[in-house]
C-alpha cells in the first residue's frame, strides 16, 4: 500500500471563495449571519448562504459552464483552488480522477424543471432539464479541467464523503490515477431549506463546496498524509447512531499521550437532536476541537469536505501534528479519518 | 479498515455471479424475463402513473408491482415506507438473495446506482411543500425516505445484512459502474463478497425532461434501425450477488457467470451527447478486454447502451465497428431496451443480467421492432429469437454527462 498525500485543498462556504476565507471565519468562531430565502411556498425560511465572488470567476467563460448552476459554480471553484498548486509543476499528461458527492444535488434546477413540469410540460425547459442530474457538475468540471481520467458521483448522507476519499486513495494506489479530486457539494434551495426544518428545526441550512485532492507522489504533498479511514458503521435496525458513533471512535483511539497536538474536526452543529451520539461518542475527548458547523450552517456534503479541508488546513499552517475528521451521518453510516503532518512535501 | 486498505492479492481475485434478482415490466424474477426477452417481447403501453396528456410521448414500460412483497425482516410499517423503486430494489435482492443462499452478513458491501432514488417522494413532498406549505404531515418521512441511502438501508434490514452502503450516480451508467465498482471490490481483495446493482421507478419529472429534450420515441423504440426517433423509457431494478470463486466453491454456491472485466472512463465531449466516433466507448471497451486478458474475437454478444436516440445509436455503433475490427461481421449485437425501455439507474446492472442469461441458457435477445439497419452498423442486430453459443458476453453502459462504462461476462461450466 502506498502512501497517500493531500496536495491541494479548496474551500466555497459562506465565509467565502477561498480556504483563507474559510479558515478566518473558524477562526473567529463566530455563527455567520443567516438570510433569508426566497421561498416559493411563502415560509420564512433562514440560510447561511454564499457570498457574491469578489470578481466574476473566469472559469463561467468556459461555455460548459455557461447555463451552470450555484453547485456547478461551486464544485469548479474549490477544483481549481485545490489543484492551483499542482498544476504548474504536474506533468502534462498526468491523469486526474474526480470524485464528485452530493446529497441534494442539483436542487435549483431541479425543483425549477418540476415547477415548469407541473405547470406545462410541454413548455418545461430542455436547457434545465440536463443540468438536474446528479452527474452535471462532476462532467463540466471534468471538460473544464481537461485530463480527467475517471470520475464518479455518488450520493448519500455526509459520512459517505469518507467513502469517497478511501475510493480516491484506491484510485491512486492502484496508479490508476495521479491524482484525485474528492469534492463536496451543495447549493442552496428552499426546498432543501424546508425540508432541512422539517427534520431539525434549530439546524440552518448553507451551501458551498470543499475539495481535497490525493496524490501519491510526495514532491505534490502539501505535508499532510492521509493515514486512516475506519470501516464505515452502517445504521441498522441492530445499531443505531450512537453505538455507530462509538464504533467509529474506537476505531479512531490513538496517541492519547500529545493530545494537545492532535485536533478534533467533528461534524456537530448546534442541534440537540442530530449531534448527541457524536457528541457522546467523543465526551472524553480533552483536546483541541473544531466544529466548522458551528459557524458556517449545515451544509450537508459540503460539511464534510469542509471538516476535511479545515483539518488538512490547521496541518498545513503546523498548528497540529495530527487531526481527526469525525462523521456521524444523518441516515447512513458514522465513519472517521485522520491525517497528519508529513515529512515528505511542503512544511 | 477502509484505509489503509488490505494489501491487493499478487494475481487478482475471481470474481463470479451467484446470486441474480430482476424486475422489469416484462415482469418480475428471472423466469418471467427470461422468457420476455428470449422471444423478444416489448412491455410498452400508455402511462398511468401520472398524466401525459401534454407531452409528446404518451407510452412507457411500466412495471406492475405485486400485489404482496416477499415476506422479510420488515415489518409492515418499515415496508409501507418503500416508495415504488424501492419495492423494485426490494424485490430484486429478494430474488437475488435467496438465490445465492446467503445467510445474515456484517460488513457486506452494497453498491447501488441509481439516477433518482426515491423521486416519487420527492416529487410528492415538491408538490405538498408547494400546495399545502403550512401542513406538514408526511413531509418529514417524505424529505427522509425518498434518499436512496435510506432505501438501501431498508433492503439491508429486510435481508439481514450490513456493511457500507455506496451510491453511484453517473446517470445512465450508473448501475454498470454499481456492478464494476463491487467486482473491483472483490477483485482487489477489499471484499470476499458483495451486493450490487440499480434501481428507478419512472416519474414525472424525469418523463418530462426526456420528452422536453425531445428524446422520447413518439412511434416504437427501436434501436441501431435508420428510422429510429428516440427512446423509451421503463423502470425496474437488478441486483447480483458478487464472490470470490474461492468463495463459491467452498459453499457448493450455484454459479450464474463469472464477471471477467470493466472499466470505466468519461467523454468530455458534451453534458448530453457522446463524441460522434465513440472514442471512449472504444476505450472503455478495450480497456475492459485488456483487463478480461481477452480480444474482441472472444466477445459472442454484445448488449449495447443502444438508446434508440439518433446520436448514442451511431456513435456507438461506429465504436463497436472500430473496436471490434475484422470481427465486427459476426458479432451479434442487441439493445434489450426495446423490450424494456430505458431503465436509467438500473439499465445496467437489468442489462448485466441479460448478459448472465444469454450466457446461461444460450439464446440472443431479439429486437423484433428492428428493420432497417443504421448505415453505421456493421454487425447483426439481433432480429429474431435464436439459440446460439456464447462464451463471452459485452455490455456497454453510458450516461449524460459523459461517463462510459463496460462489463465483460463468462460463461460459467
Amino acid at each position: 500500500m502506498s502512501r497517500i498525500f493531500v496536495a491541494g485543498l479548496g474551500a466555497v462556504s459562506p465565509a467565502g471563495w477561498t480556504v483563507t476565507s474559510m479558515r478566518d471565519a473558524l477562526e473567529i468562531g463566530k455563527p455567520l449571519p443567516v438570510q433569508m430565502l426566497d421561498s416559493r411556498n411563502g415560509k420564512p425560511l433562514a440560510a447561511r448562504l454564499v457570498p457574491v465572488p469578489p470578481t466574476k470567476p473566469e472559469f463561467l467563460a468556459h461555455p460548459r459552464l455557461r447555463r451552470t448552476s450555484a453547485i456547478t459554480h461551486y464544485t469548479a471553484s474549490v477544483a481549481l483552488e485545490a489543484m492551483a498548486g499542482i498544476r504548474p509543476a504536474c506533468p502534462k499528461d498526468a491523469r486526474l480522477g474526480l470524485i464528485v458527492c452530493l446529497q441534494s444535488g442539483c436542487v435549483q434546477y431541479s425543483s425549477r424543471f418540476y415547477d415548469e413540469t407541473l405547470k406545462n410540460p410541454a413548455t418545461a425547459s430542455p436547457l434545465l432539464f440536463p443540468e438536474t442530474v446528479y452527474a452535471a457538475p462532476a462532467s463540466h468540471i471534468a471538460a473544464l479541467l481537461g485530463n480527467v481520467a475517471l470520475v464518479s458521483s455518488q450520493v448519500g448522507d455526509p459520512s459517505s464523503y469518507l467513502q469517497a476519499v478511501s475510493l480516491a486513495a484506491l484510485w491512486v494506489t492502484e496508479q490508476r490515477v495521479d491524482f484525485c479530486l474528492v469534492i463536496g457539494a451543495e447549493e442552496p434551495n428552499w426546498v432543501t431549506a424546508d425540508a432541512l426544518r422539517h427534520l431539525d428545526r434549530t439546524a440552518r441550512i448553507s451551501a458551498g463546496a470543499g475539495a481535497v485532492c490525493l496524490c501519491s507522489e510526495p514532491r505534490f504533498s502539501m505535508g499532510i498524509e492521509l493515514t486512516a479511514i475506519t470501516d464505515a458503521h452502517t445504521y441498522s435496525t441492530r445499531r443505531g447512531r450512537t453505538m455507530a458513533a462509538q464504533a467509529m471512535r474506537n476505531q479512531l483511539n490513538g496517541d492519547d499521550n500529545n493530545i494537545s497536538m492532535e485536533l478534533l474536526c467533528d461534524g456537530t452543529g448546534n442541534s440537540s437532536r442530530a449531534d448527541g451520539p457524536e457528541l457522546a461518542a467523543w465526551r472524553d475527548w480533552t483536546g483541541p476541537r473544531l466544529s466548522p458547523k458551528r459557524v458556517l450552517g449545515e451544509g450537508l456534503m459540503a460539511a464534510p469536505a469542509w471538516q476535511c479541508v479545515a483539518a488538512c488546513d490547521a496541518l498545513a499552517n503546523n498548528r497540529f501534528k495530527t487531526a481527526t475528521v469525525s462523521l456521524v451521518g444523518f441516515n447512513q453510516q458514522a465513519i472517521g479519518a485522520k491525517f497528519r503532518k508529513s515529512s515528505v512535501g511542503a512544511t | 479498515m477502509l484505509f489503509p486498505a488490505a494489501p491487493s492479492p499478487a494475481e487478482p481475485v475471481r470474481v463470479v455471479v451467484t446470486g441474480a434478482g430482476v424486475v422489469t415490466a416484462l415482469g418480475t424474477g428471472w423466469k418471467m424475463n427470461a422468457e420476455g426477452f428470449r422471444s423478444g417481447r416489448t412491455a410498452f403501453r400508455p402511462v398511468t402513473l401520472f398524466d401525459v396528456s401534454r407531452q409528446r410521448a404518451k407510452t412507457a414500460a411500466e412495471a406492475d408491482l405485486p400485489q404482496t412483497l416477499p415476506k422479510t425482516h420488515l415489518d409492515g410499517r418499515r415496508l409501507d415506507r418503500l416508495d415504488r423503486a424501492g419495492k423494485f430494489l426490494l424485490l430484486a435482492a429478494h430474488e437475488a438473495w435467496q438465490q445465492a443462499g446467503w445467510e445474515s452478513a456484517e460488513n457486506l458491501p452494497f453498491v447501488l446506482g441509481t439516477t433518482a432514488g426515491g423521486m416519487l417522494l420527492g416529487e410528492e413532498y415538491f408538490r405538498h411543500a408547494l400546495q399545502k406549505p403550512s401542513t406538514h404531515r408526511g413531509q418529514a418521512f417524505r424529505a427522509v425516505c425518498y434518499q436512496p441511502q435510506v432505501q438501501a438501508r431498508m433492503v439491508m434490514d429486510a435481508l439481514n445484512f450490513s456493511g457500507p452502503i455506496i451510491v453511484v450516480s453517473n446517470a445512465c451508467a450508473s448501475g454498470g459502474n454499481a456492478v464494476g465498482q463491487a467486482w473491483e471490490l472483490i477483485r482487489s481483495g477489499q471484499a470476499e463478497r458483495a451486493v450490487a446493482g440499480g434501481y428507478d421507478s419512472l416519474c414525472e419529472m424525469v418523463f418530462a425532461g426526456f420528452d422536453s429534450l425531445q428524446a422520447l420515441s413518439t412511434t416504437v423504440c427501436r434501436p441501431f434501425d435508420a428510422r429510429r426517433d428516440g427512446l423509451a423509457l421503463g423502470e425496474g431494478a437488478a441486483i447480483v450477488m458478487l464472490e470470490t470463486l474461492e468463495s463459491a466453491r467452498a459453499r457448493g454456491a450455484n454459479i450464474l457467470g463469472e464477471i471477467i472485466g470493466y472499466a470505466s472512463a468519461m467523454d468530455q465531449h458534451h453534458l448530453t451527447q457522446p463524441h460522434p466516433q465513440g472514442q471512449t466507448t472504444q476505450a472503455v471497451m478495450k480497456s475492459a478486454c485488456a483487463t478480461a486478458r481477452i480480444t474482441p474475437e472472444d466477445v459472442g454478444y454484445i448488449n449495447a447502451h443502444g438508446t434508440g436516440t439518433p446520436l448514442n445509436d451511431s456513435s456507438e455503433a461506429v465504436a463497436i465497428a472500430e473496436w471490434a475490427g475484422r470481427h465486427v461481421g459476426s458479432l451479434p449485437v442487441s439493445s434489450t431496451k426495446a423490450n424494456i425501455g430505458h431503465l436509467l439507474g438500473a439499465a445496467g446492472a437489468v442489462e448485466a443480467v441479460v448478459c448472465l442469461m444469454v450466457l446461461r441458457e444460450q439464446w440472443l435477445p431479439p429486437e423484433i421492432a428492428f428493420e432497417v439497419p443504421d448505415p453505421a452498423c456493421k454487425f447483426p442486430v439481433v432480429q429474431r429469437p435464436q439459440d446460439a453459443t456464447v462464451d463471452v458476453a459485452l455490455s456497454n453502459s453510458f450516461g449524460f454527462g459523459g461517463v462510459n462504462a463496460a462489463l465483460i461476462f463468462r460463461r460459467w461450466r
